[in-house]
């Protein structure tokens, strides 16, 4: 088997404000052109964790140990220059807001065509030819009127789609999507994940999908992690784990998800003595 | 016809440029204080044809006569004379000149200043961000008009020591407005989508950031230009701003604040200017913001 994209080893990282663990040695490995999914509860760290992978994690957050090697060169020890243009060349991120993650002053050509000419150098002529070529492939209509436009003049699942196009600009090889889906409406959802399963399968590349959707999981995902509190819970095959989960955690997720064909059943919570063996184990680990 | 295509694309690219002032042009505040503001320029400007006398001419004989409404007026004298016979209109538009000149320049060179720090502290944080914003807390712990009275005594009179106390008094405003606009926009996704895109952080405060934040930054502009007109009016009247020989508002308050009760119009005529200024500018300022404001508007 060839080598990861993308090896995450022993990450762990801290609040520079109250020492407070955030992740804590976080395994994490993304093969050549799989979509890996990255499961968790809201503050379980999934999305800190993608934004360490981008360079981007918010000041008070410090890694403190580990290793986030991306075909095989450690970003953590990459001067800034380098891990700029690695980072910009190579790794894309689909952001999850639709509505915030383009910028309200400037219009979609611009930002489209970002990285194109930053770093292939391409003219106003030449960015502009590949952004209507990426705008066929989203299936936007009109891309002369959507390249023209404000994002104010988009909707939702319209911008979805140009982030997703401007993620694909460059080739990269692997994809950070930060729950790309959670902003928008459930039929909008579904075309959006197929559209980015379609763009992963056309172009060889690897996904990152960050989501606490375990149907959205289930309908994309080749393997998941599961995290819980920023540590790795359980990890594998997507269907494996489905199927028959190891952790009672994992299990109890499961069940905790409304069923379409037991619709009276009742909501059922992670119980709490399952939440318990989590902190027990966390607490006992090294 | 993909030619066709693409330079209609650019045709529509050019004409969004203006696309911004369309939403202010639609703004009553905007149009009734910036028309004001527009006549005072145009008044500043062309005062030597506009303004009936010499504003520095004296005539003893014909001192402080009322204006034409009322009895004993002297024709060609419209808003009447000072004690030392000067025609008060005339006074009034030359008062202009200094008015808004203190106003452009001044506004603009602390919203320069204010607003360069505002940027770095916003976007660097950390002790860039301490060291500026301690300053503008101890800046703002001087009461303004004490210090730019102090500042231009220091100085000496003049044109301009009274700009450079107004731009170095306050740039504060900007500094800690942009600033908290800086944070604001700097925890958006479109700046983190920016930095994973690989842009520099220069790059990114210019380019991604500063347009947003240019909006309030434009309004902010225009309500510093009716406070820079007031300061001047009150070093005027103190006799700190530009020699007594060129009317200023300020100056001519002063001078008819002693004939207040028998020629009430020498005092009048400069407050009124001064009043309708200021609040010109104000209306600008406000509706700007409402107009310029994407939250509001989109």
């Amino acid at each position: 088997m060839s080598k990861p994209v993308l090896a995450v080893h022993g990450l762990s990282a801290v609040s520079a404000r109250d020492r407070a663990p955030i992740l804590h040695d976080v395994k994490l490995i993304v093969n050549r052109g799989e979509t890996r999914g990255l499961m968790g509860e809201s503050g379980a760290g999934k999305s800190m964790i993608g934004k360490a992978i981008l360079g981007v994690l918010p000041r008070p957050v410090r890694v403190t140990a580990g290793q986030i090697r991306f075909e095989g060169q450690d970003l953590l020890t990459m001067p800034g220059p380098s891990l700029r243009r690695l980072v910009g060349e190579r790794i894309a991120l689909i952001p999850q807001d639709p509505m915030t993650a383009l910028n309200p002053g400037r219009r979609i050509e611009g930002q489209l065509t970002d990285g194109l000419r930053l770093w292939r150098g391409l003219d106003r002529n030449a960015a502009r030819k590949i952004a209507l070529k990426l705008m066929e492939e989203v299936h936007i209509r009109d891309p002369e009127r959507v390249l023209a436009s404000y994002p104010h003049e988009l909707s939702g699942g319209m911008r979805q789609r140009v982030l997703i196009a401007a993620a694909f600009a460059l080739e990269p090889k692997l994809i950070v999507a930060d729950e790309p889906t959670t902003a928008l409406d459930v039929t909008v959802q579904k075309q959006i994940l197929r559209l980015v399963r379609a763009m992963q399968r056309a172009h060889g590349t690897a996904v990152l999908f960050i989501t606490h959707d375990l149907g959205v999981i289930a309908q994309i995902c080749d393997d998941v992690t599961l995290l819980f509190d920023g540590r790795v819970v359980e990890e594998g095959p997507t269907a494996e784990m489905f199927e028959r989960p190891r952790h009672a955690y994992t299990q109890a997720l499961l069940d905790a998800c409304p069923r379409y064909d037991r619709p009276r059943a009742a909501l059922r919570a992670v119980p709490a003595e399952v939440i318990a063996r989590l902190r027990a184990e966390a607490a006992s680990a090294p | 016809m993909a030619d066709a295509a693409f330079s209609a694309g650019r045709a529509e690219i050019a004409r969004g440029r203006f696309e911004a002032i369309r939403p202010c042009l639609a703004d009553p505040k905007v149009v009734i204080g910036g028309g004001f503001i527009a006549l005072l320029v145009v008044l500043a400007i062309f005062a030597p044809w506009i303004a009936p006398k010499d504003p520095l001419e004296q005539d003893v004989i014909l001192g402080a006569t009322p204006p034409a409404w009322m009895a004993g007026a002297e024709p060609g004298h419209w808003l009447g004379t000072d004690d030392l016979g000067r025609d008060v209109l005339s006074r009034v538009i030359y008062g202009a000149r200094v008015a808004l000149t203190v106003a452009f320049v001044a506004a603009s060179l602390a919203a320069a200043l204010g607003s360069a720090l505002g940027l770095v502290a916003g976007w660097r944080r950390g002790w860039v961000d301490a060291l500026v914003s301690r300053a503008v807390e101890i800046w703002m712990a001087f009461p303004p008009v004490l210090l730019s009275i102090l500042l231009v005594a220091v100085v000496g009179a003049g044109v301009g020591s009274v700009i450079a106390a107004i731009a170095i008094i306050d740039w504060t405003r900007f500094c800690r407005v942009v600033r908290a606009e800086t944070i604001n926009q700097a925890s958006s996704d479109y700046v983190t989508a920016a930095r994973a895109v690989g842009f520099s952080r220069t790059r990114i405060l210019m380019r991604e950031i500063f347009p947003n934040v240019l909006p309030v930054l434009i309004a902010l502009v225009s309500l510093e230009m009716g406070i820079a007109v007031i300061v001047e009016a009150i070093l005027s009247f103190v006799g700190l701003s530009v020699s007594s020989d060129t009317p200023t508002w300020g100056g001519m308050i002063a001078q008819g604040r002693q004939l207040v009760h028998e020629s009430a119009w020498i005092l009048i005529a400069p407050l009124t200017m001064l009043f309708l200024t200021v609040l010109a500018f104000n209306l600008l300022g406000e509706g700007l913001r409402r107009a310029l404001d994407p939250a509001l508007q989109r």
